[in-house]
Formats: structure tokens, C-alpha cells, sequence
């Protein structure tokens, strides 16, 4: 273990930083590994990244990575990265959100990044409620679970990520969680190694909130209930209807390659530019 | 038509000139949302910045233009949007992060009736209040108001220097009048203007603090992929950008914030001063209003009736101490808005009991008139 600590502190304001504002149990910081650790294997450069965020206990990561970090408004993460993408397109541009941030104030946002698509990689921890706040309901939240603002059950129905943002047409969309972190870690790798739109769902236990009002138990517990409670595509497609049903489906949804909207972009200038003298 | 006419004379639109004059000072990143009357802005852009290999975007709405007109000042583009009214609404929390990260950008509000949609194609300048208080907790602001075609594409320009220079956003408001407008208009020779070059910071890596407090209270900025790695956040910071609650480095950060702008004023007033040492009553106005104070001026000459003008320029910072200077002797001073009343009581705040404070208010989605200016000094002199 003591080996490894060299490579992560690389990526990390670990002497500077640290300790983080996660609650114990709380799944964000592993999401933080595998993303430090598909970069690592990327090979990419710090100076090369920027990460960005919104407002939440997800968007608090930029200030533990040594990168070009940028912590924004509520739900705008992905509106401040298409700027930075477009203005310095060398920017390998990462986003990183909670369910709230990307999917209620941040929703408009989201589908207009996955219709573009928009050279970003899109990191969406979901932990199905806004945890900073103290624990209400958001657009994930399932129904019947109790929140601080749901107090009687969630009444609203929730929204699939996945399906949203592969509907819109992100060219890449995937779902891990926590639990199954190696699975994880090639999903995040995956995704950061194309173009255009990118998202990955990452599922994580809220214990201080969430799991505290649905009884879901501790950290472990809600461990537990991500091994139990997700099951991968392939092995899904293998089994029949009825042993699948009310499991939420883990892996790669949507793996195209259409030309990103900066490549697009570029394409336009070059097509437009020629003969105009500059 | 293509680039910035240098030295042609030509029919310019207020609007046009605004897009030109973006284009003037090296504009590399548009964003924006279509609005009346600011559309023009962003149509012209649309057409001009492909073609030098500059970069333009429609966003979803106007939240998303200024949050991206953000991100790409940060990556290290000049960076502009234009909207209106409603879509001035909705930028006001941008606004007060880029106030807070101190980013450079211009935004420009073409000001239209209000409030809501209210008038969508007519004049009016309900927003100068919002330009200076609109988003929330106490934040610098510079705020140029144009009154016609040259203004537009030369505050433009201003626009951008001053962002650069004093690393804050910089509010360009012609009313809809100006905007829309069209005036003959030589532009002038390519070496005739000044631009700001952006600012870098040249120490090591490791030195390197994103808001660094120098004598001006303002510091290189470093770029996104510059080499220089660097925290931005909305939450108050220390001088390396990372979040503090440490009351001096609040206090600290707070206090610069001010005075970067308090203590350079010079540098930013502005204003268009007009026989007002010899006249006892003064018509004191900004933007389209101006220019019937200027026919009114001629049209009370005429009748041996002496006013002065005082137009600032730079709207905010408000020039506190010339008005005191100027205008706290004289017996009356007439303050003509398209609105219900704004800037009026900044000229109250700052002239005495003895001075009459005359307001002329115009809400309807009309121009005041220098017939309407003539009446109101005739009756108060």
C-alpha cells in the first residue's frame, strides 16, 4: 500500500488540502480514485486537465486534484467546461456533479452538452438526494424514499441519467457504482479516451442522509446494497426478465463515435475561412 | 462585409458597431442567447468569428452564456456576451461569480422596457440600478453607457481593456435607441485605437498566486493550461483561490475587491461636460437621452436660455466628486430617465437641500424628446 502513495499524492494537493469535507461512508472520494486512476493510466498530463464542477458534495473535488481546477454555480459546470473547451480546446475538459447539480438546476444544461456533443467527459455522482444540504429529495430520488423535503415518500417519478443524456445524444454513456470500483475504473477510463459527450453515472451511498432516512443502514450496508441491488449488462442480458427486475443495470449503454461539436467547429472555421484573408 | 472596416465611412447600426468594435479589440469567444434589440450583436459575431477562426456558440439560455463567456476567459480567450433585459435577469448570478473570481469579460445589455418582457422592441433604461446592485452581496461594477454609433464601437474596445485591466467584468448598456440606430461613421485606422494586451503572470510556477495583491489590487492571471495550475471558486478565497473563512483573508479579499475600483476612479471616469460653469440649471443624463439634451441645449440657446450638460459616461462607479464639485452650486438640475426614476437619486445624494433635483421620468417605450426637455427647463427656470 505504502508504495502506491507516491502515484496518487501526483494528482493530489494531498499536503495542502487535505483532510476532505466527505462524510465517513460517503462514496465521492472513491469516484476521486478511479478517476486519478484513469488518468494515471492515460497517461495524461496535469497541466492538460481541467476539472470542473458545480455546486455540491460531488463539486467539492476540484480542490483535492492538482489540476486546472474550477468550482462553479449550481448546475453550470458543464456550461463553464464548453467555454473552456472552446477557447482551448487542447483543455481536456472533466466535469464532475451530483445528481442534483446535473439532472434539477443543471438539467437544461446537460441535454444541450449531450446534443452538441460537447468535448467533455461528464462524471455524475449519484447518491440520489442533495447531501451538502442536508438531505433532500432530487430528480434521482426513488420513489417512495424519504428525504428531508419528502418526508411522506418521494411522489415524483425519477429520472434515468443514462437514458436522458444517451437520448439526447451523448456519444458515450455508461453506469458504475462504488462497489464494483475496478468495473468503474475502466468505465471512467473508457469514456475519457473518446470524443464529443461523455457521462458516466457513478451510484454512491449517502449514509449521512440518505441511508440514515430510508434505514438503509451504515456505510457497509449500503455497500452491500449496490452489490446486491445492480447488476451488470452482460450478465443481465444472460439471465431471464423476472431475476433482473427491480435490479438497476451497470455498464456501457451507448458507445458511438460521432465527431464532437469542437472537431465540428473547426471544421466550419477551416470550411468558411479559406479565401478570407486574416 | 467582412472584419472591422478600418477608415471606411460607412452607415453603422449601434448594434453593428458594438460587434465590430468586439471584433476590434480581438474577441475570441462569444456566447450568447437571442434577445431583441441585442440580437444583432450575436448575429454579426455568428457571421464574422468563423471566418478569422474565432469561436462562437448559441447557448441554451443566457445562464449558460455567461457561465461559458466565463470558462473561456479562464481558458484564455477575451471573451464577450450580449443579451437584454430578461436575459440580463438571468446572467446576474454569473455576473457576481466572475465579480467574485475576478474574470475578465464584457457583457453588453441593450436596455429595453421593463420590468418582465415588458417592452421588447422599445427604449428604456430601467436596468442601471440592476447593472449596479443586480446580483447579490457587495461586488465592484463598471458599467459604459453609450450615446451613439462611435461610442459604441470605441466603449467596446474600452470595454475590453478596462475587463483586462482591472480583471472584472465590464457592463457596455446602450439603450435601445442606440442600438437600433444608425449614424455615418468613419471608422478609424487600425493603428489608431489601443488594446489592452492580456496580462501574464511571468513568475515560477510554484510563486505563481491567481489573485496575487499588488499595489493596483490587481494581479497577472494566469490561464487554464498555461502551465500555471490554479483553483477557481465562487466561495470566498484566499490569494491562491482555495476556500477560506479566515476573517482577515475575508476581509481581505472583501477589501480589494472595492478598491481595485475605488482607488483607481481616475482612470475610469468618463464624462461629457457642457457649458456647465456658465449655466445655472444643467440636464444631467446618459445614452439616448443625451442626444435630445444636446438638440434641447441648441433650441434654449436660441430663446437666450442657458443650460449645461452633464452626461457621465461611465455610469458606475458613479463620479461622486465631480458632480459634488460641479453641479452642488447650481439652482437646479434636471435629471431625465427613461425610467421611473434611478440615477436621479445618486445626483440627490450628492448635492445639497439648496439644489433643486427635477426628475423627468419616461416609461412608455419612447425617447425623450427635446421638446419635452425644452418645456421641463422652461418651466423650472
Amino acid at each position: 500500500m505504502s508504495a502506491r502513495l507516491p502515484y496518487a499524492y501526483r494528482y493530489l494537493r494531498a499536503k495542502k488540502k487535505f483532510p476532505h469535507v466527505w462524510c465517513p461512508g460517503c462514496g465521492i472520494g472513491i469516484v476521486m480514485g478511479s478517476i486519478i486512476r484513469a488518468i494515471d493510466s492515460l497517461g495524461w498530463e496535469l497541466d492538460d486537465i481541467l476539472m470542473v464542477s458545480g455546486i455540491g458534495c460531488t463539486s467539492r473535488m476540484p480542490v483535492y486534484v492538482d489540476f486546472n481546477t474550477l468550482h462553479t454555480t449550481h448546475g453550470r459546470a458543464l456550461a463553464f467546461g464548453t467555454g473552456a473547451k472552446m477557447a482551448n480546446p487542447n483543455l481536456k475538459v472533466l466535469a464532475v456533479m451530483g445528481d442534483g447539480d446535473s439532472m434539477a438546476i443543471g438539467g437544461n444544461h446537460i441535454i444541450h452538452a449531450s446534443r452538441r456533443n460537447m468535448d467533455i467527459t461528464a462524471i455524475i455522482v449519484n447518491n440520489n438526494n442533495y447531501g451538502m444540504t442536508g438531505g433532500q429529495f432530487s430528480p434521482t430520488t426513488p420513489r417512495g424514499a424519504k428525504t428531508s423535503t419528502t418526508p411522506y415518500g418521494m411522489i415524483e417519478p425519477d429520472f434515468d441519467i443514462c437514458k436522458l443524456t444517451e437520448a439526447a445524444g451523448a456519444n458515450f454513456v455508461a453506469r458504475g457504482d462504488v462497489y464494483h470500483v475496478v468495473e468503474l475504473d475502466g468505465i471512467i477510463k473508457k469514456a475519457m479516451s473518446g470524443s464529443g459527450f461523455r457521462v458516466v453515472e457513478a451510484l454512491a451511498p449517502c449514509p449521512t442522509n440518505f441511508g440514515r432516512a430510508n434505514r438503509q443502514g451504515d456505510a457497509v450496508n449500503m455497500m452491500e446494497l449496490l452489490r446486491d441491488n445492480t447488476i451488470n449488462i452482460a450478465q443481465a442480458d444472460k439471465l431471464p426478465r423476472e431475476k433482473t427486475e427491480g435490479k438497476i443495470v451497470r455498464g456501457i449503454f451507448a458507445d458511438k463515435n460521432e465527431t464532437g461539436y469542437i472537431e465540428i467547429y473547426r471544421k466550419l472555421c477551416d470550411r468558411v475561412s479559406s479565401g478570407v484573408k486574416k | 462585409m467582412s472584419g472591422v472596416p478600418w477608415g471606411e465611412t460607412k452607415l453603422v447600426q449601434g448594434n453593428e458597431a458594438v460587434a465590430l468594435g468586439a471584433l476590434a479589440a480581438g474577441i475570441d469567444f462569444f456566447a450568447g442567447y437571442p434577445i431583441t434589440p441585442s440580437t444583432e450583436v450575436a448575429e454579426i459575431l455568428a457571421r464574422e468569428m468563423p471566418l478569422i477562426g474565432k469561436k462562437w456558440i448559441q447557448m441554451e439560455d443566457e445562464i449558460a452564456s455567461i457561465s461559458a463567456i466565463i470558462g473561456g476567459s479562464l481558458a484564455g480567450g477575451r471573451s464577450m456576451t450580449a443579451t437584454s433585459g430578461p436575459g440580463f435577469s438571468l446572467m446576474q448570478e454569473g455576473l457576481g461569480y466572475a465579480c467574485m473570481t475576478e474574470v475578465p469579460l464584457v457583457l453588453v445589455n441593450v436596455m429595453r422596457g421593463g420590468p418582465s418582457t415588458g417592452l421588447p422592441t422599445q427604449v428604456a433604461q430601467g436596468d442601471v440600478m440592476q447593472a449596479r446592485w443586480g446580483t447579490h452581496g457587495d461586488h465592484p461594477a463598471i458599467v459604459l453607457a453609450p450615446s451613439d454609433v462611435e461610442e459604441c464601437f470605441r466603449l467596446t474596445i474600452k470595454a475590453f481593456n478596462l475587463a483586462e485591466e482591472f480583471r472584472t467584468p465590464v457592463i457596455l448598456m446602450p439603450d435601445e435607441v442606440i442600438g437600433h440606430m444608425r449614424e455615418k461613421y468613419t471608422f478609424p485606422g487600425e493603428d489608431e485605437i489601443c488594446v489592452t494586451p492580456q496580462a501574464s503572470p511571468d513568475v515560477p510556477l510554484e510563486w505563481y498566486e491567481h489573485y496575487h495583491t499588488s499595489a493596483t489590487g490587481v494581479s497577472p492571471m494566469a490561464h487554464f493550461g498555461s502551465g500555471y495550475r490554479f483553483h477557481v471558486t465562487g466561495l470566498t478565497h484566499d490569494t491562491h483561490g482555495f476556500p477560506t473563512r479566515k476573517v482577515e483573508e475575508v476581509v481581505s479579499k472583501m477589501n480589494r475587491l472595492k478598491q481595485k475600483i475605488t482607488r483607481r476612479l481616475d482612470v475610469l471616469e468618463n464624462n461629457r461636460l457642457h457649458d456647465i460653469e456658465e449655466s445655472k440649471v444643467v440636464i444631467f443624463c446618459y445614452g439616448s437621452v443625451y442626444r435630445s439634451a444636446l438638440a434641447a441645449q441648441k433650441i434654449l440657446a436660441k430663446q437666450r436660455k442657458k443650460v449645461g450638460i452633464f452626461r457621465p459616461v461611465t455610469i458606475w462607479p458613479f463620479p461622486d466628486r465631480t458632480v459634488k464639485e460641479l453641479l452642488d452650486s447650481k439652482e437646479v438640475i434636471l435629471v431625465p430617465e427613461l425610467n421611473q426614476g434611478q440615477i436621479i437619486h445618486e445626483v440627490e445624494r450628492l448635492t445639497s437641500d439648496s439644489v433643486r433635483v427635477v426628475p423627468l421620468h419616461r416609461f412608455d417605450g419612447y425617447e425623450i424628446t427635446p421638446e419635452q426637455l425644452v418645456a421641463a427647463v422652461q418651466e423650472v427656470m
